[in-house]
């Protein structure tokens, strides 16, 4: 087979070739996601030794000003009446090869479009917009959190798309691209999305996982159709993301075995310890 | 490994029965779905399995997690109506705790579950931790009140006296605790079928570890495809231990050829339903969710 011999491949490049250089920009988000880049524990110390440089990162790094990066990874909204973040995140576009939005509230803006202000010490700051309103985004990671492993895959085949040899990018690109339509889609998630593009578009067959994903737990099933509760929805966008109908890349999928091979593989010395 | 545009990868098919009286009493075919995952369970692969069970009304599946071979064997028997089993699975390894989840379900449900292995959006914990998955096969499934109305309305019986239904030989049977048989001809129960079916490009659970279903095999008997690592180590060290007894699947009828069709005529049919939703509207398409 096929991607067997890529698991091969992948194995023994042990491709500290180049490293990519990664920065982590922090916005409005309760740092939640930064808390799952970490709960990777020693996939993302394999992933910071061998694929990536951390080149920026508040509370992990000592650099003030936004560096070139190949790759910024983006945690939180941007409020639009603090200057300072909006210079960030536009500055971040400009230093950055691909800019991915982690998380809900980068991509969606989650919790934070509910804010209102009234906060001290700044009270007047109250709008808050997903990344994707004032900048073009590359992928997405929805998530409130976003998963580590999710974190983990997406750090893996980044590399492998900048990195690795024509049959990684290959996989890469088509590992990225349901995540890069995402970012394409929209910067709103809800559980509208599910009802709008799946449910009335007759696509649903009740499988249950926009249940599972939810964080807030407003979908129930009744008589086997999702039903959810807008009073309860954060607008994190998971559940659109985790449906099979929203988007399922069967090339990609059905090679769940091998893939999970690789990504494993790639991360092998960092599972010792867990 | 064999990779077939319908059947999907498998190492190996074969007819198969459970060996355990209790199970195959109960069973839909040949016991082979909850055997495996008792197996799994007492051999510690799993700590638990997400089932279809008994609902609040008759032959209305209810998902829960099964923590005893007691609790899985409350799942048997098909039912044909939506069970949505995987809006359990972060709730199995959070509420539950399970480390090592077990699956029973249809094909689709196999795609979420794959789908949630490799994008696991809010998925936290749950990839590593999906231990075994035994999917049915599947032509399509039924809203319940439809399966209320081809019971109750066309075959005439009352729901709370069915023992078993079943799909085969072109027609839709009920079987009642008192021995009566009703068929319904499948061209009657086409129009009760859950839409989001129609599109469905799987029949034989080409994701699952081990898929099993009754085409294929003569009554009594399942046919089993075992797909991956997992599945196979299972299944050898299941069959090694006498839980099952098995045929070559050339030598059973109606055999491979049978799924085989099933399986050309249902994703055909619905690659054809995709393609008219490229021109439902004037010059406006419904969404394809394999583009
Ligand atoms: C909707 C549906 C359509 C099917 N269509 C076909 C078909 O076209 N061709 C074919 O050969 N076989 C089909 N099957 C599979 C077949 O009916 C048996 O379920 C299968 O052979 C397993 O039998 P068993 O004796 O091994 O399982 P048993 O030991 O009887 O266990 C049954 C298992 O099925 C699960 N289950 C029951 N109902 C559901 C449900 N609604 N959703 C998810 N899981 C469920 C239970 O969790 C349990 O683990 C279908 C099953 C279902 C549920
Ligand atoms: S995840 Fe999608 S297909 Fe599954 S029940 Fe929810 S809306 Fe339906
Ligand atoms: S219903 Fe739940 S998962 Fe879906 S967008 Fe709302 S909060 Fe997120
Ligand atoms: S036909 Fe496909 S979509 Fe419908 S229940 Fe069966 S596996 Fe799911």
């Amino acid at each position: 087979m096929e991607l067997l011999k890529k698991v091969e491949a992948t194995k023994e490049a042990k491709p500290v070739a180049n490293k990519i250089k990664l920065g982590h920009v922090h916005l409005s988000g309760c740092t939640g996601c930064l808390v799952s880049v970490a709960d990777n524990y020693q996939g993302f110390l394999k992933i910071l030794d061998d694929y990536a440089d951390l080149v920026y990162g508040l509370t992990l790094t000592d650099v003030r000003h936004i560096p070139e990066m190949d790759v910024a990874i983006v945690e939180g909204s941007v409020c639009i009446q603090d200057r300072e973040s909006v210079e960030d995140i536009k500055e971040t576009r400009k230093k950055s090869r691909i800019v991915v939005a982690l998380g809900s509230c980068a991509s969606y803006g989650n919790i934070t479009r509910f804010s209102r202000g009234g906060q001290h010490n700044q009270p007047q700051h109250e709008s808050y917009l997903p990344i994707g309103d004032l900048i073009d985004v590359d992928v997405y990671i929805p998530g409130c959190p976003p998963s580590p492993e999710l974190i983990r895959n997406v750090a893996v085949m980044a590399y492998l798309l900048l990195e690795g040899n024509e049959e990684q990018k290959a996989l890469a690109g088509r590992y990225l691209k349901p995540l890069m339509d995402l970012a394409k889609r929209g910067t709103t998630g809800c559980f509208c999305d599910l009802m709008n593009d799946v449910i009335n578009q007759g696509l649903c067959i009740g499988c249950g996982i926009c249940a599972a994903s939810c964080p807030v737990r407003a979908i129930t099933h009744e008589f086997g159709k999702p039903q959810g509760d807008l009073n309860l929805c954060i607008k994190c966008g998971s559940c659109y993301g985790a449906c099979p109908r929203s988007f399922f890349n069967s090339d990609v999928i059905s090679e769940f075995e091998a893939i999970s091979e690789i990504i494993a593989g790639a991360l092998k010395e960092g599972e010792k310890d867990d | 490994m064999i990779e077939d545009p319908y059947l999907g990868k498998y190492l190996t098919c074969v007819s198969a029965r459970s060996t355990d009286k209790e199970i195959l009493k109960k069973a839909q075919d040949g016991g082979i779905a909850t055997t495996l995952m008792v197996y799994a369970l007492e051999q510690g692969i799993i700590d638990g399995a997400i089932v279809a069970g008994k609902g609040d009304l008759p032959w209305k599946p209810r998902p829960f997690v099964a923590m005893s071979r007691e609790d899985i064997l409350k799942a048997q028997r098909a039912k044909y109506n939506i069970s949505p089993q995987i809006s359990w699975l972060k709730e199995a390894t959070r509420s539950f705790g399970l480390d090592k989840v077990g699956i029973t379900g249809v094909c689709c449900q196999m795609q979420a579950v794959r789908k949630a292995q490799l994008y696991p959006i809010n998925m936290r914990d749950v990839p590593g931790k999906i231990a075994f998955t035994v999917g049915l096969f599947c032509m399509v499934n039924f809203p319940y009140d439809s399966i209320q109305a081809l019971v109750e309305d066309h075959a005439n019986q009352s729901l709370s006296s069915v023992k078993k239904m079943e799909f085969g030989k072109g027609k839709f049977f009920v079987h009642t605790e008192r021995g009566n048989v009703t068929t319904v001809p499948l061209k009657e129960t086409h129009k009760y079928e859950q839409p989001g079916c129609h599109v469905c490009l799987d029949y034989v659970s080409n994701l699952a570890d081990i898929s099993t279903g009754s085409v294929g095999s003569p009554d009594g008997w399942s046919t089993v495809f075992i797909r991956t690592k997992v599945g196979n180590e299972i299944w050898s060290k299941a069959v090694a231990e006498g839980l099952f007894e098995t045929k070559p699947i050339e030598e059973v009828k109606p055999g491979l050829g049978l799924v085989m069709k099933l399986a050309k005529e249902k994703i055909d049919k619905n690659r054809k339903t995709l393609e008219e939703r490229r021109n439902f509207g004037v010059n406006k398409a419904l969404r394809d969710p394999y583009a």
